[in-house]
């Protein structure tokens, strides 16, 4: 399935709804889009992979990519991600130590919100 | 003993045809459904980082992909870059994944090494037998 993009806002939140195949090929179409959020304004970013079938080492990477550029503007960056295969791509790889990853959209935007306030 | 062999263009969008070939052997050759997921993840990796390498060095060779299903079912794919390019990988640990100065390349390649390294038990990288290249063999038990 070809990769799929969607943005909506949820109060000080941007979330990016991802779907389809992320791999080498699509990566960087992901990659065009979180950097075009961020320049935009975008501080508060939540990437919601409940869609996504297949994610590689680019995908990845291209994930560590908005997360860092996120934290150097003060902002934030968490993934929503329930389904088991990916979970055990992020243990693995030993990315779930370094991403905040939540079961749904609600829970990664009040962590995140719960965190900005403390 | 069944052998599929595909050869592509050093092009990052034929690497999602060689996952979709070595799925479709994989289940035509017995592996379990459940290592399906595995498999196709771990022909991705390889071929990307093949892809990768070619076009790090300028090779419009083919990354060859080659499955056979002799008892357990073996893929090797082979690129055709210098050796010491691809011997060496080694996975990141998690405290340099979110480095500031890490670049996304060095990242990729160490995310997709630990990748590889952890869905495949079976797993060899070692220089070709004959020219120029490294292999990667991965080989899967089949459930007959």
């Amino acid at each position: 399935m070809e990769l799929s993009l969607a943005t909506r806002t949820v109060g000080e939140h941007t979330v990016l709804e991802v779907g389809g195949e992320v791999d080498v090929y699509t990566a960087p179409r992901l990659r065009e889009r979180l950097l075009e959020l961020i320049d935009g304004g975008a501080r508060h970013v939540v990437v919601d992979l409940g869609r996504v079938d297949f994610l590689d080492s680019t995908g990845l990477g291209v994930l560590v990519g908005a997360l860092k550029r996120l934290r150097s503007t003060s902002g934030s960056f968490a993934l929503v991600c329930d389904k088991e295969p990916l979970l055990k791509i992020f243990r693995i790889t030993a990315l779930d130590q370094v991403f905040p990853l939540h079961p749904t959209v609600d829970a990664a935007i009040s962590a995140d919100s719960a965190g900005a306030g403390a | 003993m069944a052998t599929v062999k595909l050869s592509f263009s050093p092009a990052p969008v034929h690497v999602r045809t060689a996952r979709l070939v070595g799925v479709a052997v994989a289940r035509r050759a017995g592996v379990r459904e459940e290592l399906l997921d595995e498999v196709r993840l771990a022909i991705g990796e390889a071929c990307t980082r093949a892809v990768a390498l070619h076009r790090q060095y300028g090779l419009a060779d083919p990354v060859l992909v080659e499955m056979s299903d002799g008892g357990s079912y073996a893929v090797r794919v082979v690129d055709r870059a210098p050796i010491e390019a691809g011997i060496g990988l080694t996975a990141l640990p998690p405290d340099e994944l979110a480095n500031e100065s890490l670049t996304d390349e060095a990242l990729t390649t160490g995310v997709g090494f630990a990748l590889l390294a952890g869905f495949v038990e079976d797993l060899q990288v070692r220089p070709v037998d004959e020219g120029i290249g490294t292999e990667v063999r991965m080989v899967w038990p089949v459930g007959r």
